[in-house]
């Protein structure tokens, strides 16, 4: 391919008189899980959402898959859009419809195939997650966090997108739950040649899953692989992979082997 | 993408080539389904030419081999299947194929007399219950009123303020535009009907007495009931499914006291403070139009207007706003804590607060009319 899957550059944000981004660069290549990381309020959530085309940026441009997503109309996001899933924080399933139909809805919109075909998709999608089928018709209201998660990852990967974008997946799990996930997120990433892009806090999810990690500091992106990153000598960063709870990390995984 | 369909000698031979991607999934699944391969008892699939093939278009082909294998036919592939299909066998392996939803309970014939006996006892059992629930909710924000009675702060006037304003003070345009609209058209429909009798005059006692006894403080509580009983169900129905309610209850704060009595006394101060406003302009809008309409001196307007009332009449109207203002008030915090759950309860809920509200107004309003006749008012 000779263009980058996704591609930010001078990404200019504000709010007002509060600037979030100044010049924000990003390159996510194929294959790639990219980790992005920065602290509360560094706008992280701010940089997914201009990714998405839900703000439109005040400078800058947003390239998914070679095009300007910025410039364009929603009639033309509409191929692009198809070519990625998202699984938001909390998961936004939409509650007044089953697992299983929060699954087909994609597919209900952008093809044209009889509900037995559609059925047996979003089944396969929902065991894809590793749930068991008798999921399908709970409601999200009975779900578990960690099975909300995983159900929007299923309507993420409804279409067979090769991007994925996952905005804090193990956040709210707990320790094995949260490595169940990061189980997954691989198994997905190697079987169907998904690039993964994902907001994370998890140090544990960074260093099993990610090659790359772009940390957001003053309101740009150092980013580099892992290894480089975590030798980067900004003072953010090393706080962020070298403090009390990395060490911690580090000391628990020395124990462990 | 295309799938070629070459006879052999031992059958069928399908080439597939080309991407075969999500985006032409749709064309896939026909073209598959409508390959005439009727007879075909052996089926060779060749892959060699796919560039790719994305897990639903797998899902497609997985599917046309099994239905392939069904009519008898023996289906192989040319070298090794795809990756894909392979993918989805492991991921559906304990599934045993396509696992059934539960059904649908289904009646037989025998079982229709009883089917409709159990919905009528389920509706009658609910309704009941709906019936007893309103009452408890009634007595808990009566106790909790009384209870918070002793303390100001307790009464938290500052959110009965802001209630007051969201419900009446923004209201006053819609009410007083719709109130002398209406005395309009009463005026005009009996003076058309009064003038052939001679009796115009009576224009300005239908009016006066229509605006002040019902119309003004019927149409206030309607407009109000859809405007603030729904918004009532809509805030607190959210805050639902927010968790906030739960919050609040969790640091030992009643909602009851934050959330319901507030509404409830700030639309009950409210409501007969617009039906105030709603009887002043029913009037004038009587008013111009018997002066314009009936070349009726203004004079003449103001005298008919004071001979015809009674000293109850405009009291009589005016009662009956705060015990509208409970009903819709309480109907829509009703609804609104019975949200659970779901976006689409949400909207279902907001709709029965304004319906049920705007029925039981119109149901005291009848049960007025019956006492205030046998009071002689």
């Amino acid at each position: 391919m000779l263009y980058p899957v996704l591609e930010v550059s001078g990404l200019v944000n504000h709010f007002g008189e509060q600037v979030v981004h100044d010049g924000l660069d990003m390159r996510v290549e194929q294959g790639d899980v990219f980790a992005i990381v920065g602290g509360s309020g560094a706008g992280k959530t701010v940089l997914l959402r201009t990714i998405l085309g839900l703000q439109r940026p005040a400078a800058g441009s947003v390239r998914i898959f070679g095009s300007d997503v910025t410039r364009m109309s929603e009639a033309q996001l509409r191929p692009i859009k198809e070519r990625y899933g998202v699984a938001f924080q909390s998961g936004a399933l939409y509650s007044g419809l089953t697992v299983l139909q929060n699954v087909q809805l994609p597919m209900v919109e952008h093809w044209n195939l009889d509900a037995g075909a559609l059925e047996g998709l979003a089944l396969l999608k929902i065991r894809l997650v590793g749930l068991d089928a008798d999921a399908g018709p709970k409601y999200p209201a009975e779900l578990s966090g960690g099975m909300v998660k995983r159900v929007a990852i299923a309507r993420a990967l409804a279409l067979d997108p090769p991007l994925l974008f996952l905005d804090e997946p193990t956040s709210g799990l707990d320790p094995v739950s949260a490595a169940a996930f990061d189980d997954l997120v691989l198994y997905l990433h190697q079987h169907l040649q998904l690039t993964i892009v994902m907001i994370t806090h998890d140090l544990d999810s960074i260093f099993r899953t990610c090659n790359r990690v772009g940390v957001i500091v003053d309101r740009r992106m150092e980013s580099d692989t892992v290894q480089g990153i975590v030798n980067h000598p900004n003072p953010w960063i090393q706080a962020y992979f070298h403090g009390e709870r990395a060490r911690a990390r580090e000391a628990g995984a020395a124990h462990g082997a | 993408m295309a799938v070629e369909v070459r006879r052999t000698a031992e059958g069928l031979e399908l080439g597939l080539a080309g991407d075969w991607g999500a985006q032409q999934l749709t064309t896939l699944s026909d073209e598959l389904r409508s390959l005439e391969l009727a007879g075909a008892q052996r089926v060779l699939i060749d892959t060699a030419g796919l560039t790719r093939l994305d897990l639903s278009d797998a899902w497609e082909l997985r599917e046309f081999v099994k239905r392939m294998r069904a009519t008898g036919a023996e289906v192989s592939f040319r070298g090794p299947p795809p990756d894909q299909l392979r993918l989805i066998d492991e991921t559906l392996k304990d599934t045993g194929g396509a696992p059934r939803l539960p059904p649908e309970e289904s009646a037989g014939s025998a079982g229709e007399a009883r089917a409709v006996t159990v919905a009528v006892g389920r509706y009658t059992v609910r309704a009941w219950s709906d019936v007893l629930q309103w009452l408890a909710f009634f007595g808990r924000a009566c106790a909790t009123f009384v209870a918070s009675l002793p303390s100001a702060r307790r009464l938290r006037p500052i959110s009965i303020t802001r209630h007051i304003y969201d419900t009446g003070i923004t209201a006053m345009p819609i009410v007083a535009l719709i109130s002398f609209l209406i005395s309009v058209v009463v005026a005009y429909l009996s003076a058309q009907q009064l003038r052939g009798l001679g009796v115009d005059i009576y224009v300005v006692d239908l009016v006066t007495i229509g605006v002040l006894r019902e119309l003004g403080v019927l149409l206030t509580s309607i407009i109000v009931a859809g405007r603030s009983g729904s918004a009532f169900a809509a805030e607190i129905g959210s805050m639902e499914l927010n968790e906030e309610v739960d919050a609040l209850t969790a640091t030992a704060v009643d909602p009851f006291e934050v959330l319901v009595v507030p509404r409830v006394l700030g639309l009950v101060i409210a409501l007969p403070l617009l039906t105030i406003v709603a009887d002043l302009v029913g009037l004038t809008g009587g008013a111009l139009l018997c002066r314009y309409l009936l070349d009726m001196p203004l004079t003449q307007y103001v005298n008919r207007v004071n001979e015809s009332i009674a000293s109850t009449t405009f009291w009589v109207g005016l009662w009956k706003a705060p015990v509208f203002a409970l009903l819709i008030a309480l109907a829509g915090c009703y609804h609104g804590m019975r949200v659970r759950s779901s976006a689409r309860e949400l909207g279902h809920q907001v709709t029965l607060a304004v319906v049920q509200a705007i029925f039981l107004v119109i149901l005291a309003d009848a049960f007025f009319a019956v006492l205030f006749w046998k009071l002689d008012l």
